[in-house]
């Protein structure tokens, strides 16, 4: 590290103010444009100061929804869309804890080779597959439902590999202590590796449930009823769906508050993070 | 407590690697077995056949009246101390020590029992709340030893438990431990490279070389009776010199009456001496090389003239000599170990 260097610090900061400018900039935007009336973004002149109906238009957002914004309340669709996130977080990290601790702990026929599929997996996001596994939900008679929204996107290869290489550093001594002190798989995995790894589970939990939060496309394809419409293709809807020009405000409105819970899941979560970056458990 | 026996045991590992070849041995109640070797050996090997960490290939293994050979770690009734230590890291000391205990099914007020009991005699019952990260090396190191007493094993099965440690608190645990075993009078299976471990601990020393015991035997027997070059070679330090007899027949000095077959002698560093002896002893003419005070004693190397060969001489206190100068060194001939080079064992 080069310390001292009055110029490198005067760089790197303005790098990093810059760069969060420009991060920060489109969010403020949103901020701005949810909080002025109807008629603003008609007259090509985008607001920089916050107008006077942030309260009228949040409380339509939220308590009328479609009656005259076009989109169901916007109450449902968070819930729906907590509800997704929550499912394929919780599936994919109890999954792929799983399938990580069985490859890297037992020695079973074509080992290798399943690690091989899974890891093959990572080249197939739902886009890819998402015609073969749209027919597979649709013929389960899970379109309309949370098990329709989730299912199809909690493998996972990525958090599988992660639990994978974390396990691989936990010293051998310890599974070998574990056993001579009498636990068998089973219990070595709930009382020694989950402990271990609550940190990843934590960073593995909030990049999930903001993939879970930001699907757009499989919501839109196994959902037509509107009580399992979720937030991010409600705003879709609140664009295109609406007769007239989209109205900005509410939509604006809209997304605020759908960004709200990935927020605060990061907020909740980042103290799991700093504890174990302050406290190393090994 | 308990007997152990190992009758034949062999290890091939799956590559095809023969690390532990028919080993048998008899471990008495209570008796603190070392087991040494170069790195290589098979002594975690072994250690861990015996531990249940490791297939057994071949043999049986016999703990207490039970053969073993099938049954898990946590069945074989044995308690490991581990070179890392293996502590639970997100656990407190308490929790590491009743772990073991509460996979056993053992009641509570027995497991607080047995843990505050392991604490004192370890000393540390003051960290029994702290996590092992809070602890330094031998602290972590009691926490270990305290693991393997509460389960009030069998057995004790250590590989290298000393080796993480910083020298002064080798020697300190080292005496701490064999109390304790003593104490307890609990059947000890050690693994060291650490040879003056292996002396100062030991009921009866193993000592390991590419997978076969080349001598067993209290640590005096060793010491005094090398049953093999190898063993001679490995068991004291600096370590015991071997001299070629056709140098010594070529010097015109080679001792009478040896034992047939003898071509090589072997002449322990401290039994060379600068003065003749009264008794008939060898004498060998060379000059001093290095002179390597350490403390209480002192090294001097010497050449044997008309060779390269390299003795050390080891030696009380500071002596008198200069480095190039002449030496002749004197070694009683009852001293002498006569091994032959061709089977590598001794002659008599
Ligand atoms: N899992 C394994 N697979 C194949 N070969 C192995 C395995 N573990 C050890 N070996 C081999 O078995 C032999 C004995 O190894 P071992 O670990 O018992 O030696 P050691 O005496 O404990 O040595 P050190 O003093 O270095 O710890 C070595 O040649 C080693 O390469
Ligand atoms: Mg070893």
């Amino acid at each position: 590290m080069v310390e001292n260097d009055r110029w490198g610090i005067f760089l790197a900061h303005l790098i990093l103010i810059v760069g969060v400018a420009i991060v920060v900039f489109p969010v403020y935007v949103a901020l701005i444009a949810s909080t002025h009336a109807p008629g603003t973004f008609l007259q090509g002149v985008m607001p920089l100061l916050p107008g006077s109906h942030a309260i009228e238009n949040y409380s339509t957002v939220i308590f009328e929804g479609r009656s005259n914004a076009g989109a169901p309340p916007i109450g449902l669709m968070l819930w729906n869309s907590f509800v997704m996130a929550m499912m394929i977080a919780v599936g994919k990290i109890a999954i792929s804890l799983l399938s990580a601790f069985a490859i890297v702990y037992f020695r079973f026929r074509f080992r290798i080779f399943f690690f091989w599929i899974i890891f093959i997996t990572l080249m197939l996001p739902v886009e890819v597959r998402i015609v073969p596994t749209y027919q597979v939900v649709a013929n389960l008679g899970m379109l309309n439902s949370y098990w329709g929204l989730s299912i199809p996107l909690i493998a996972s290869a990525t958090a599988t590999f992660l639990f994978r290489q974390f396990f691989m550093t936990v010293p051998e001594e310890m599974l070998e202590a574990a056993r001579v002190d009498g636990a068998g798989p089973l219990k070595f995995f709930k009382d020694i590796l989950l402990p271990l790894s609550v940190t990843n589970i934590a960073a593995m939990f909030v990049i999930m449930f903001i993939y879970g939060w930001n699907q757009y496309l499989w919501p839109l394809l196994v959902t037509n009823d509107e009580a399992y419409y979720t937030v991010v293709m409600g705003i879709q809807r609140m664009v295109t769906g609406a007769d007239s020009e989209p109205l900005w405000h509410l939509v604006m409105a809209t997304v605020v508050l759908a960004a709200l819970p990935p927020i605060l899941v990061i907020l909740f979560m980042q103290r799991l993070f700093v504890k174990g970056l302050t406290e190393t458990e090994k | 407590m308990a007997r152990i026996v190992l009758d034949g045991l062999s290890k091939v590992y799956p590559g095809g690697v023969q690390a532990v070849s028919d080993v048998s041995l008899d471990i008495a109640d209570g008796e603190m077995i070392v087991l040494v070797g170069p790195s290589g050996c098979g002594k975690s090997t072994l250690l861990r056949m015996v531990a249940g960490l490791e297939t057994i290939t071949g043999g049986t293994l016999t703990i207490g009246d039970r053969v073993v050979n099938g049954l898990e770690p946590a069945q074989r009734d044995i308690a490991m101390v581990f070179q890392n230590y293996a502590l639970y890291p997100h656990m407190t000391v308490y929790n590491n020590l009743a772990y073991g205990l509460r996979n056993q099914g053992v009641d509570k007020a027995e497991i607080e029992r047995r843990v505050q009991e392991a604490a004192s005699m370890l000393q540390i019952g003051e960290y029994l709340d702290r996590k092992p990260r809070n602890l330094s090396g031998g602290q972590r190191q009691r926490v270990a030893m305290g693991r393997a007493l509460v389960r009030e094993p069998a057995a004790f099965l250590f590989d290298e438990p000393l080796s993480n440690l910083d020298a002064k608190l080798r020697v300190q645990m080292r005496v701490e431990i064999r109390q304790l075993q003593k104490r307890l009078k609990t059947t000890s299976l050690y693994v060291t490279h650490d040879q003056l471990e292996a002396l100062t601990m030991a009921d009866r020393l193993v000592v390991l070389n590419g997978g076969r015991i080349e001598q067993v035997g209290t640590p005096m027997e060793l010491y005094s009776k090398p049953a093999t070059v190898f063993v001679a070679g490995f068991i004291g330090s600096p370590a015991m010199n071997l001299i070629d007899m056709a140098y010594l027949r070529d010097s015109g000095i080679a001792p009478q009456a040896l034992p047939s077959g003898t071509d090589l002698i072997g002449v322990r560093p401290d039994e060379l001496l600068l003065t003749a002896p009264a008794e008939p002893h060898l004498a060998l003419n060379g000059t001093v090389a290095l002179l390597e005070p350490a403390g209480a004693e002192s090294h001097i190397y010497v050449t044997l003239g008309g060779s390269d060969q390299p003795i050390t001489v080891r030696i009380a206190g500071l002596p008198q000599v200069t480095e190039g100068a002449p030496i002749t060194l004197y070694a009683a001939l009852d001293g002498l170990h006569p091994f032959n080079s061709a089977s590598g064992r001794r002659t008599g």
